[in-house]
């Protein structure tokens, strides 16, 4: 039985289709680790090998990989409400409603897509802070350092754009409050200092921003586009570079 | 009493809590080994050129931690829903009208500055100010480990900046600001008619100044008398000062601009709370 079962196990592992698709054996020796990284697409953003220290909680706090994870469950439940929702005036809030008591499952999905952005802005911002503590944006990590900070406020903005969505009090007035100052950007805005007497409220930054000169369907329209297509793309651009730069610059920074 | 439990059971509100207990337990956790290396010196070569297989090792932790972030979103998702208020109404603004959390921050510095410092300049400067830490801090100590003697000046004034004015002013925007966005302590009702006499003077008429001429002059002194004193500082220690002449002008000026900058909120939030000064320069043009 068990020499049977070995030899239809080498029977499948051996034939044309199983090595078309898996590359390498499952021994235990460093060269399949090595393969394991370097032959799969997911996984070879990584090094083969990396310093101890940096395998450690303590270090990193797990931070920039929970950023990430958010991101990625934000992405895939975000998709999931794009079937439900419309963006317009009329419809924004009844499909919410919607969601919530007629879609088999709407309301845990709106919840994880909620709280993971939530989590999201909440880990973004820790790991600024441990990266900071541990001196890691030194030579020569500057330049990523500074890609990390147009992350950071990609995500206040992928967030904050979100948050209008649901076209409920609460999204409406905490974007309104959000965007009246720009209305005081100083040359561009209207109620900003040295502004030229022909920049008004409806050709100022706000109104390119809202589409209006109040938060309105176009707004709605607006933060849809930014939300769902426009700022998730660059996120992602940023991110694989942010990643790639990681590596490149050596690793997880460490004390050497 | 009950404004405030309202506002601590916003679900919306949940991550402010979460950030009461995160950052406290990062910060300890970080202190230790700061306090570990300071006192045993930095770990020696022989302990890091030891290396691992990212497989398993490392994909093993990412893996485990996936799982149990995802079992906490799980669990928060199916415990909490996700606030959903009356449909919108232009015509009904909310009292007080508060930004997302992250935002309050910002929010709260529009009490102490106008809208164009608040929303626009000072957010500016916290931008480019982060992007500039790497090429202004110049201390090559202190890379890849947690320290606080070799870099005592960078981590306090990080910390005063994104613990204080980041993160405490988010948690006055979010738990004590009510109506009218007054103060209201824990244990007061919200009211709404509650009006604040508004005695604020300028810094000028505090010093007896009341023409606007002289006023506008000696608002320019102050601001620009606070923003000289860092190069003043420089030409004043830069003979003897190995490290001012190391980090070179141009660095130190931008460093002093930046750390004035920052200072100038809680500068003006002690003017405000203590001398109820409203503004320090008022010009025909715009008002600091
Ligand atoms: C969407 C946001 C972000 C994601 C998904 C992300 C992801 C990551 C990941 C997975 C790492 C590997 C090490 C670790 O987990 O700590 C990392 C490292 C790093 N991140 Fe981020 N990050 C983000 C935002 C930021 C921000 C806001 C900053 C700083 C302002 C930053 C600066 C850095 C630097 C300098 C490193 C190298 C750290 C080292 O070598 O020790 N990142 N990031």
């Amino acid at each position: 039985m068990n020499e049977e079962r070995k030899g239809l196990k080498e029977k499948i592992t051996n034939s044309d289709i199983w090595k078309s698709i898996f590359r390498h054996s499952y021994e235990d020796t460093g060269r399949r680790y090595t393969l394991q990284i370097l032959q799969n697409v997911w996984l070879h953003l990584h090094p083969p090998r990396i310093s101890r220290h940096a395998l450690h909680f303590r270090f990193t706090w797990c931070m920039g990989g929970i950023t990430f994870l958010m991101f990625l469950v934000t992405a895939v439940t975000g998709v999931l409400l794009m079937f439900y929702y419309r963006p317009t005036a009329e419809y924004a809030f009844p499909d919410i409603q919607a969601l919530e008591f007629d879609i088999p499952f709407g309301m845990l999905l709106r919840n994880m897509h909620r709280w993971a952005a939530h989590g999201m802005v909440i880990s973004v911002m820790l790991h600024m802070f441990r990266v900071f503590l541990t001196g890691s944006y030194k030579k020569p990590r500057e330049f990523n350092w500074a890609v990390g900070v147009i992350l950071l406020l990609i995500t206040f903005f992928l967030s904050f754009t979100g948050y209008l969505l649901p076209w409920d009090q609460l999204a409406y007035w905490a974007v309104t409050v959000g965007t009246n100052m720009a209305r005081a950007t100083p040359v561009l805005g209207h109620e900003g200092p040295f502004a030229p007497p022909d920049i008004t409220q409806a050709n100022d930054v706000r109104f390119a921003l809202l589409g209006g000169t109040i938060v309105g369907p176009s707004t709605l329209l607006r933060f849809y586009i930014l939300h769902c297509v426009a700022v998730p793309l660059v996120a992602s651009l940023l991110m694989a570079l942010h990643f790639w730069r990681v590596r490149k610059d050596g690793g997880i920074s460490g004390p050497l | 009493m009950e404004p405030f439990l309202e506002l601590i059971k916003k679900p919306d509100n949940v991550p402010i809590l979460a950030i009461l207990f995160l950052i406290p337990f990062f910060l300890w956790l970080s202190y230790k080994q700061a306090r570990q290396t300071d006192r045993t010196g930095v770990p020696s070569d022989a302990a890091l050129n030891d290396k691992v297989y990212v497989w398993p090792y490392l994909c093993r932790n990412e893996f485990i931690c996936a799982i149990i972030i995802m079992l906490i979103l799980g669990v928060w998702s199916i415990m909490i829903d996700a606030p959903l208020e009356e449909p919108s109404d232009p015509a009904k603004t909310p009292n007080p009208s508060k930004a997302p959390w992250y935002f309050l921050a910002l929010q709260e510095m529009l009490v102490y500055f106008d809208p164009w410092i608040a929303g626009v300049v000072l957010p500016g400067l916290i931008i480019a100010g982060l992007i500039a830490i790497p090429y202004i801090d110049i201390n090559p100590k202190g890379k890849g480990y947690y320290t606080l003697k070799e870099r005592p000046f960078a981590i306090a004034v990080f910390c005063f900046g994104f613990l204080i004015l980041w993160i405490v002013l988010m948690i006055v925007g979010t738990f004590l600001r009510g109506p009218g966005w007054n103060i209201f302590w824990p244990w007061e009702e919200w009211d709404p008619h509650r009006v604040v006499p508004l005695t604020n003077v300028n810094l000028s008429y505090l010093f007896g100044i009341r023409d606007d001429l002289t006023a506008n002059f000696f608002g320019f002194a102050v601001v620009a008398g606070y923003f000289a004193l860092g190069p003043i500082f420089y030409f004043w220690k830069s003979k003897s000062s190995k490290f001012l002449q190391e980090l070179g002008l141009i660095r130190y000026v931008v460093v002093s601009f930046l750390f004035l900058a920052m200072m100038a909120l809680p500068i003006k939030m002690i003017l405000r709370l203590a001398l109820n000064i409203k503004y320090v320069w008022v010009t025909p043009w715009f008002n600091i």
